[in-house]
């Protein structure tokens, strides 16, 4: 089998525990002088990424663990988070504030950096939470012509480059089989983000950190979409309290709901 | 189990993070129709981690913790200090903790407060990963760092609501290695110093005694030196953080007589012992303290306790100077531990503020309660400053010369006079404005309030201060 070379595309996002706000103009939620950090899902693709390699799960074993990030000078913190978690390398592409890529552009990016990194695996989160297009992954297999698996649960390693990939789905679990090379998307239930300890911070300071620009892969950051207008969800109106079970029945039936 | 707690467990399964952070900024009567799910994805976003369980072992869990528990890591709590100005190694530091910090709520702390047990498992987390060698060279295994970064780390700690018993637990392990570091002989540091940042082996600073506290040139523990094999200890220590969990102690004694020096800062050595129990030379008794309960300080008494030779670290007779290396250091942690523990309690009290209705309307919006937390909010931040000035001060003496080092003493004694006041004031003023409940345990403030006295009376009285400062910068006559 053979050795894996992971690609771990990252991105930079509004802390999940941030209630984000619709800015003045409309346009967007502000994101001056709030809290970023790395997007959920892919501290998840990070952390499968490394427990692959310290697990020896994979018969080939893995050979190099690439994060890269599109986006402000900023997004080099989430490099160096990710170079702490257990990556190797990192590679940011400067994306100035503002000019956000959308799913397409960033799926042709990652085409190219695959090509350049001679990766044999991706493994990317299947969205990020500021816009939740959920569609990175699937693009970027479709532009490569490669095997994906979205929504990971667990990933297994066979004979003869070929990965099993459990994913969640609404009747119980699916188990799909690919050969390498392919795409993975992580899930929530993959596995549970390190800590990453004080040396390995530490380290991480001095693990390579390549800068690049978008004409480096060959993109512009021109937009297909235009945003008309954000603003905030209408004001929900606060529900009832009924006494008891058959209380809550009346009100159901009353509502012409059962 | 109160009240309070079943109904916020139950809101904590059924309402989005966010929304329980939203919560507070609005007065009661609205709260319902903030109830609502508004992202789905947000309560899906909440997988079993291991910390989340560990957590609710932990029991009760106060609302600010459940506020930024973590269903993925990152701190997701935005604090009330203004993070401008710090480098990014420093904010790194200060997420990192908060992280580990969120698996030791409140509730950990109260119930080590009320049991005064020993937080070793909370110790034994920041060793795990390699805190503890925060400011010890990396040729040791340690990171390297600054003791500015060392203060955030302490900060953090404090503010986490482990406040100063939680930074009590490992402050010893920070700046008394200090010396040793510096000073110590290769063979002492690689026999100890991998195995304190290990946790291994935990290490207590003695040099406090009863009858020298702060007039420490006078401490009368004796170590005399037999056939230039060993030494006998012989003496008292006082107030002795952690003494009862500690394998090591960073001990200062009198090796050569007073009468028989030119100076008194000669003569005092400075030793890395082992803390033998069995040994019938050396006793332990607990102190029952006001505050910090969970850590112990302790009355230790040696008599005819022997230490080999090699235990000496530097120059027999240099101690003083060895250790002076450390205390300004000391001054710098316990000013961010103070800082922790005063923001902390500010954050404790305006979101009771927020919260609490009296007269159909949240008591923060009472200036007679605002105005006072706001006053306190700008002293911990103008403390804030102080301290990390003279935390920067400390670490670029090392490399620049033209740092005086009276200039970095008096950094750092005003910042810890500073911080400590600045945070006494936050705390007395976050019971205040709980009103009678700041006085129930449940809700902290009295923790917090009890444990604020610390940094305004150790490692060095104000007054002692205020004379340093009379003395060294504005040059008056000295009065003792």
């Amino acid at each position: 089998m053979s050795a894996l070379r992971i690609l771990v595309p990252i991105k930079r996002v509004i802390d999940y525990a941030v209630k984000p706000r619709v800015n003045k103009a409309q346009t967007g939620v502000e994101t001056a002088g709030v809290k970023h950090s790395m997007n959920p899902f892919d501290e998840l693709s990070v952390e499968e990424s490394v427990r692959i390699r310290e697990k020896k799960s994979a018969p080939g074993g893995v050979e190099d663990i690439c994060v890269i990030s599109a986006g402000p000078t900023k997004a080099q913190d989430i490099l160096r988070t990710a170079m702490a978690m257990g990556a190797d390398r990192a590679i940011h592409v400067e994306v100035k504030e503002g000019e956000d890529l959308e799913p397409l552009s960033v799926a042709k990016l990652l085409k190219t950096a695959v090509e350049q990194q001679k990766s044999n695996l991706v493994i990317l989160g299947k969205q990020s939470i500021d816009d939740d297009a959920n569609q990175t992954g699937q693009m970027l297999a479709g532009l490569l012509g490669w095997p994906q698996a979205t929504q990971a649960s667990k990933v297994e390693f066979g004979e003869g480059d070929t990965v099993s990939v459990t994913r969640e789905v609404d009747g119980g679990a699916e188990t799909l089989k690919a050969k390498l090379p392919m795409i993975i998307t992580t899930d929530l239930r993959l596995n549970e983000p390190r800590y990453a300890s004080l040396p390995n911070i530490m380290k991480a300071k001095k693990k390579p950190l390549e800068k690049k620009t978008l004409a480096d892969f060959g993109i512009t950051a021109e937009r297909r979409l235009k945003v008309l207008k954000v603003t905030e969800p209408p004001t929900r109106q606060g529900g009832g309290k009924v006494d008891d079970v058959d209380g809550l029945i009346s009100k159901l039936k009353e509502m012409g709901a059962i | 189990m109160q009240p309070w707690d079943v109904t916020s467990s139950i809101r904590n399964l059924q309402i989005p993070i966010r929304f329980l952070k939203s919560q507070s900024s609005i007065p009661k009567k609205k709260k319902k129709a903030n109830k609502m799910p508004g992202n789905i994805m947000r309560v899906c976003w909440r997988p079993p981690r291991v910390s989340d369980r560990q957590a609710q072992q932990l029991g009760r869990q106060t609302r600010q913790t459940r506020c930024w528990r973590r269903a993925f890591s990152g701190s997701t709590r935005r604090p009330l200090m203004a993070t401008a100005g710090f480098t990014s190694t420093q904010l790194t530091v200060r997420d990192a903790i908060a992280q580990i910090c969120s698996r030791f709520p409140n509730s950990y702390w109260r119930e080590r407060d009320l049991s005064e047990q020993d937080p070793t498992d909370f110790h034994a987390a920041l060793a795990k990963d390699g805190w503890l060698g925060i400011a010890l060279p990396e040729e040791l295994g340690g990171a390297g760092l600054g003791i500015a970064e060392a203060t955030i780390m302490m900060q953090t700690i404090a503010e986490s609501g482990a406040g100063i018993a939680g930074a009590q637990s490992i402050h010893a392990n920070v700046y008394a290695t200090q010396p040793l570091a510096r000073f110590g002989t290769a063979h002492q540091l690689e026999s100890t110093i991998p195995n304190i940042i290990s946790g291994r082996w935990r290490v207590c600073f003695g040099v406090t005694e009863p009858d020298a506290g702060l007039d420490t040139l006078r401490l009368s523990t004796t170590a005399v030196k037999q056939h230039g094999r060993s030494y006998k200890v012989t003496g008292k220590k006082i107030w002795i953080t952690c003494a009862q969990v500690a394998a090591k102690m960073i001990l200062l004694a009198r090796t050569t007589p007073l009468e028989k020096v030119e100076k008194p800062s000669e003569g005092l050595s400075l030793f890395c012992i082992d803390l033998d129990r069995s040994h019938p030379g050396l006793e332990m008794r607990r102190i029952k303290k006001m505050g910090g309960r969970a850590v112990d300080a302790n009355q230790v008494f040696f008599d005819d306790y022997p230490i080999p030779a090699d235990a000496l670290v530097g120059e027999e007779g240099q101690g003083f100077k060895i250790i002076l290396h450390g205390m300004n250091a000391e001054r710098c942690l316990l000013a961010g531990e103070a800082l922790g523990l005063g923001y902390a309690a500010l954050g404790k009290a305006t979101a009771y503020a927020k919260e609490r209705t009296v007269f159909q309307r949240p008591i923060g919006m009472n200036q007679g309660v605002a105005h006072p937390l706001a006053e306190a909010y700008m002293r911990l931040e103008a403390a804030k400053l102080a301290t990390y000035h003279a935390a920067r001060l400390f670490d670029d003496s090392r490399t620049d010369s033209s740092i005086r080092p009276d200039a970095v003493g008096v950094a750092c004694n005003s910042a810890k006079y500073l911080a400590a006041e600045a945070a006494f004031d936050a705390c007395e003023r976050a019971v205040l404005a709980h009103g009678g409940m700041g006085y129930a345990v449940d809700y902290d403030v009295e923790r917090y309030f009890r444990e604020s006295l610390v940094p305004r009376i150790a490692p060095v009285s104000r007054e002692m201060i205020l004379n340093y400062i009379s003395e060294k910068v504005l040059q008056l006559p000295r009065s003792y």
